[in-house]
């Protein structure tokens, strides 16, 4: 006689491309929904789709009904199942459960540590619960997931420092000026790195930002599109001593900042520290302006330095990471057996999770 | 019982909490984890009331403020530097400030329970009865407590400093505070240490107006120049004029004069002396 089980079945980034990934995706979960209520034996079903996995976290009757899941879904995103299979992650018991506790603690995202699959794991859960697909076995299983999320990330340097240059040059500013809303913030140069940066910057908190380019026109686009102001380019020198963190990003061959206009700049605002970024490759700020009293000059090869370290660090806390997800996920899994064991199957004979085909709003799909 | 305890009872039970609360802060740091601010803020305030209970008690017992010694100065000190960190910690949220005040209570606590010499004796009637003198000393001590915590401050914002210039952000470096909020509660501290500071030596002058004979020469030498100190510094970073590293450098100065100025006050006072023990009977 076969056995109640928990499952995970479902692709991710770790086998399959982002061309695949493209084919995986759902675009309508509430349809999906719908299909999957015809799988005999299930009982709950919680669906993550993001765009780095699409994952199905279910309860059955037995562990046919995962199989059944795979039918459904390949069936209606007319991929084909053999070569799914070839790419799939399943999993059941004891794993399944340490599987959610590795993805909703960024163990298993593509940047390891990362935060956004947090709110994309409870936005997925939130969902199933919505539409009532949900029920005593994944309802605790996501939420001891939460909570184990919460114990890595707080105990562990799992998340801790920023692995992407633009992030690290955020971090650096709020080393020195704290909060960053109201530190000025100038981006020279209207490049991808310019406008990336720009943009970790307003996401971060910085409001009185400012764009300059040597092309006026292209400067006025980014700066249009980020809803920030313009600064003629040529008034750089003039300019700086009204912002606190100036990045540049320009591919001018020589230098667009000397340490001269620097310091005149900083003669006017002794007391504020400047902060300049030079993402430049030729540097566009004069080396010797980081000798000026309040003065932080960090280039390409400092940030991305950092950078590197941080995640070097994140790799070496996984193991200590993985070491407290799997006695949380063993001790919640002996829990479950007990459940699964000894409650009737509230459905029995059904034709999957009656609540599995309300309609419902699409989760959102973005990040990893 | 419990609430039978002596004065320095209670003093070592308090110099035991700040040192609990370094302790945890090492360990975090060694562990390489984050200082966790909240253990440590609410093992300060345990530590700080049970101070506040020893100095009733020695006060209570002596009939003054408890500044009638090297020990009691000490104590005082680190009490009033703690006051200050009680307020700011809440405000800044910041965890290593808790973690270096912690560190500033427990050494100049121990420090002051450890030396018996420093208790043995202390001078009686230093306040001459005069509610204004005991005022002045109260004051004089306190802003000497705020420059204590300045001192912290200082000590952070030439690590955040030496950090980001050497471009080391990682490990324990992360937890520090930012440049511009070490530098914003350093100026306020040296206002408010300096303001204090003008205070106690107002109602000190109004004394010494009345009696010049009766204040040694060395001990008004000492403080006015603390004071001076105080005062040149806070202007010069007020005009612009004295700024980020020399300005934290000056204010470690300043609390190392101060704490140098201590010898020259407990000095200057009336030679009348009797033991602790003495008096408390």
């Amino acid at each position: 006689m076969s056995e109640p089980c928990l499952f995970v079945i479902g692709a991710t980034h770790h086998n399959a491309p982002v061309e695949v990934r493209e084919k995986l995706a759902v675009d309508s979960e509430a349809g999906l929904r719908q299909d999957l209520s015809s799988v005999g034996g299930l009982r709950e079903i919680a669906v993550l789709n993001t765009c780095n996995r699409v994952e199905f976290y279910g309860v059955a009757s037995d562990e046919a009904a995962a199989d059944s899941v795979q039918a459904v879904y390949c069936a209606r995103q007319k991929f084909e199942v053999g070569q799914f299979e070839r790419i799939r992650i399943k999993l059941t018991g004891r794993d399944a459960a340490l599987h959610l506790f590795e993805v909703a603690s960024g163990l298993d995202s593509q940047l390891v540590g990362e935060n956004e699959i947090f709110g994309q794991v409870k936005d997925a859960y939130a969902a199933a619960q919505a539409s009532g697909s949900t029920g005593a076995v994944l309802n605790r299983l996501f939420q001891k997931a939460f909570q184990a999320a919460k114990h890595v990330r707080t105990n562990t340097g799992i998340s801790s420092g920023r692995v992407s240059v633009a992030n690290v040059a955020v971090d650096l500013a709020t080393n020195i000026f704290g909060s960053l809303a109201d530190a000025k913030v100038l981006v020279l140069g209207t490049g991808e790195i310019g406008e990336g940066t720009a943009k970790a910057f307003k996401s971060r908190g910085a409001e009185d930002l400012a764009v300059a380019g040597r092309r006026m026109e292209r400067a006025a686009e980014v700066a249009g599109a980020l809803g920030v102001g313009t600064v003629a380019f040529e008034e750089r020198d003039a300019h700086i001593v009204s912002f606190d963190v100036v990045v540049c990003s320009t591919s001018a061959p020589t230098t667009i900042l000397s340490t001269a206009a620097v310091a005149a700049a900083m003669k006017k605002r002794p007391a504020r520290p400047l902060l300049l970024i030079d993402l430049a490759m030729p540097r566009d700020v004069e080396a010797s302006a980081a000798d000026l009293q309040n003065v932080f000059l960090y280039n390409l090869d400092d940030l991305a330095k950092i950078a590197e370290t941080n995640r070097a660090a994140r790799e070496a806390e996984i193991v200590r990471c993985r070491q407290l997800l799997s006695e949380r996920a063993a001790s919640l899994w002996e829990h479950i057996q007990r459940h699964l064991s000894s409650a009737p199957d509230p459905k029995a004979g059904s034709p999957g999770p009656a609540a599995v085909a309300a309609p419902q709003a699409e989760a959102p799909r973005t990040g990893t | 019982m419990f609430v039978d305890l002596s004065d320095r009872q209670w003093l070592w039970c308090a110099a035991g909490f700040y040192l609990v609360g370094f302790l945890l802060g090492t360990a975090s740091i060694v562990r390489g984890g984050r200082i966790h601010g909240i253990p440590i803020y609410l093992t300060i305030l345990a530590g700080y009331l049970l101070q506040f209970i020893g100095l009733g008690v020695r006060g209570h017992a002596t009939g003054g403020c408890p500044l009638g010694n090297e020990f009691e100065i000490f104590q005082f000190t680190a009490w009033s530097a703690i006051s200050l960190y009680l307020v700011i910690g809440v405000t800044f949220r910041s965890s290593v400030l808790g973690y270096f005040t912690s560190c500033l209570g427990a050494a100049l606590t121990i420090m002051s329970l450890s030396i018996p010499a420093w208790d043995a004796v202390r001078r009686t009637h230093i306040f001459g009865g005069n509610p204004w003198i005991e005022l002045h000393a109260a004051l004089a001590i306190f802003s000497y407590g705020v420059f204590g915590l300045l001192a912290l401050t200082s000590t952070l914002f030439l690590f955040r400093h030496f950090s980001i210039k050497s471009k080391r952000l990682g490990g324990w470096f992360s937890f520090l505070p930012s440049i511009r909020d070490l530098d914003h509660i350093e100026v306020r501290l040296l206002g408010a240490g300096t303001a204090l500071l003008t205070l106690a030596l107002l109602f000190g002058s109004v004394y010494w107006l009345r009696d010049t004979a009766n204040v040694g020469h060395f001990k008004l030498a000492a403080t006015v120049a603390v004071w001076l100190v105080a005062a040149v510094a806070f202007g010069l970073r007020t005009a612009g004029r004295l700024l980020s590293k020399r300005f934290a450098w000056t204010c470690l100065v300043l609390f190392a004069s101060a704490l140098l100025s201590l010898g020259a006050v407990d000095e200057s006072r009336h030679p009348v002396s009797k033991t602790v023990a003495q008096q408390m009977q």
